[in-house]
């Protein structure tokens, strides 16, 4: 019998994370084809109908001010609603499928850090992936509509709030990721994403639901709203919002009780 | 003997409703290194909870556990780099190909690049799997894959190999090929750990096997010392029609046969080395109105030692 020397490199839990995160990157490049495809076609209907075929046909849309500043209005939103989306698609639907059946979680579980940071892994691989899908919605705000948009960055803004945004996206996948079973995904989609769509400040500004109080402060327990609203603050003018104080309190507030809660039930999902 | 896995009383219990199950109750074992360590058991006997705690993922109910001398519930990061482990299911990473699976693997235990591509080529030769390095996974045959999960639990050198009913669900011939490697894996230095509900597996892999029965150990010792302990030499295996328990009652009634029972329609007796020769039991089964159809003899298995420990076969 012979015993051969074992020089093992001295794993650390940080670079095993980081490994985890290349890994899903890798994992990304090859199917990037397939990740736009899951991205570019929402938002870009999207745009394509209200701030295009809208203004094109006259139908009317985005009151007293018009299409050009609806168009203006919607860009925030649509990046909000695409962050959100790529939370879901990105870490809640690989998580169910994994946890319901390939299982191949149970060995990245094996890899040499705590369990809570394979989930956070999987959070930080989500909110790039978010990052980059925001990237692809700004030359479909800037193209397709049919009036002017008007941009205005605010940059300090935009790079907090834009990947504040992105992380709660992701950490929000993670809480749906680990508490859904494969046969319910429909309804993560017909009970959370769409409710959150239509009630999140997409397609309009939250100061004007004044005329509707009770709504007004129904969607507040929304955290689409306060990510359509932080990116309306980021890129535009004139358009009226919820105070930044609030947008960076509420996201602050929601990603860390995300986090928490997703790390718990990952937690409780690989361990007996 | 220089252990590498030491567990005192070491126990699970999940709580069900309104009652509890011990998975695992009170094991102590001790696991040398370069050994394979067998837990021979049937299905439910608690050997893969048994797996699951010494591997980081099942939380022990109460007692202890080390792997490579590290407390597996207290530093279960640390003792993740001293285990391998395969499981039951196909765990494979789906969305990359085969070389892959082992480099990325390398790389979460903190392998270079480069190291981790030389010893992912080095380990995809030894197991025959070089013409399959950019193999989608998914293409893999049920051995290759087996044989693909056994080379990415060793790829960061651990103290110890866990093989979760490694050859279950194979063909043969990919059992054999399986065994091989095990074997070739030992021949290193490799210890190696492995459930099985298979006796031939335990009888032919393993230095020592631990025949376990309800989270309970039953049984400790090398494969012979086990089949000496139940005090038999040979089983004999009659297959004939005709009142077969009237037969056994007969047959074991000889000086010399020590025990024997009716399986699955064949009448297995348990011989002593003072047993009766076999043209004796087929006569005196004649005798007694049965039609002998065929006879076997066979050694002592790991299965009687279960039979005589539980009173029932191993895989039911």
């Amino acid at each position: 019998m012979t015993t051969e020397t074992i020089i093992r490199p001295p794993a650390s839990p940080a670079q095993a994370f980081l490994a985890l995160l290349l890994r899903d990157l890798a994992v990304l490049r090859k199917e990037i084809w397939m990740f736009v495809g899951r991205t570019v076609m929402q938002p870009f209907l999207l745009i394509f109908v209200f701030a295009y075929v809208f203004p094109k046909i006259g139908q009317s849309v985005g009151g007293a001010r018009g299409a050009s500043q609806f168009s203006t209005l919607l860009v925030g939103g649509v990046i909000a609603s695409v962050l959100v989306f790529q939370g879901i698609q990105a870490v809640a639907l690989p998580l169910v499928q994994d946890f319901g059946y390939t299982r191949e979680i149970e060995d990245r579980v094996l890899a040499p850090l705590p369990v809570w940071a394979v989930a956070l892994e999987k959070v930080a691989s989500g909110t790039v992936q978010a990052l980059l899908a925001s990237l692809v919605v700004f030359p479909l705000a800037a193209f397709v509509p049919a009036t002017p948009v008007d941009i205005d960055v605010h940059w300090p803004l935009l790079i907090t709030i834009l990947p504040l945004s992105a992380l709660m996206s992701a950490s929000l996948g993670l809480v749906i990721g680990t508490r859904f079973e494969p046969r319910s995904v429909p309804l993560i989609f017909s009970l959370l994403v769409i409710p959150m769509t239509f009630l999140g400040g997409v397609y309009y500004p939250w100061e004007n639901l004044s005329p509707l109080p009770w709504l007004k402060w129904a969607v507040l327990v929304n955290p689409l709203i306060y990510m359509s609203e932080g990116m309306r603050l980021s890129l535009t003018n004139g358009i009226p919002h919820m105070n930044a104080g609030v947008v960076y309190l509420a996201l602050i507030g929601f990603t860390t009780t995300f986090l928490i809660s997703g790390t718990r039930s990952f937690a409780t999902r690989v361990l007996t | 003997m220089e252990a590498v896995i030491e567990t005192e009383t070491l126990t699970k219990v999940f709580a069900g409703r309104g009652s509890e199950v011990r998975a695992v109750d009170g094991l102590d074992l001790e696991v040398g290194r370069g050994e394979i360590f067998g837990l021979l058991g049937p299905n439910g006997a608690g050997k893969t909870t048994t797996v699951g705690m010494l591997t980081t993922r099942v939380i022990p109910t109460s007692g202890r556990a080390r792997v490579g001398g590290i407390d597996v519930v207290a530093d279960p990061t640390a003792a993740k780099r001293v285990i391998g482990v395969v499981s039951q299911t196909n765990t494979l990473d789906r969305a990359l190909d085969v070389t892959e699976n082992l480099v990325f693997h390398a790389r979460y235990f903190g392998y270079s690049a480069r190291e981790a591509k030389r010893r992912a080529d080095e380990l995809l030769e030894r197991f025959r799997l070089t013409d399959r390095a950019r193999a989608e996974v998914v293409a893999l045959s049920g051995g290759m894959a087996q044989r693909l999960m056994v080379a990415r639990a060793i790829m960061h050198d651990p103290d110890v190999l866990f093989l979760d009913e490694p050859t279950s669900g194979l063909d043969p011939q990919s059992r054999l090929a399986l065994w091989d490697v095990i074997g070739e894996l030992h021949d290193r230095g490799q210890t190696i750990v492995l459930t099985t509900h298979y006796m031939e597996e335990a009888d032919q892999l393993c230095n020592r096997v631990a025949i376990v029965d309800h989270g309970r150990l039953l049984a400790l010792g090398s494969p012979s010392e086990l089949k000496r302990s139940v005090g038999t030499t040979s089983e004999v295996r009659i297959h004939a029609t005709g009142d077969l328990d009237a037969l056994v009652g007969e047959l074991t009634a000889l000086p010399g046969v020590a025990g024997g029972e009716v399986i699955d329609g064949t009448v297995h007796l348990y011989l002593g080395a003072d047993g009766p020769p076999l043209p004796e039991l087929i006569g005196r089964a004649d005798r007694a109105g049965a039609e002998v159809r065929d006879v076997g003899i066979r050694e002592t298995t790991l299965e009687t030692v279960f039979i005589s420990l539980t009173g029932r076969e191993l895989r039911e």
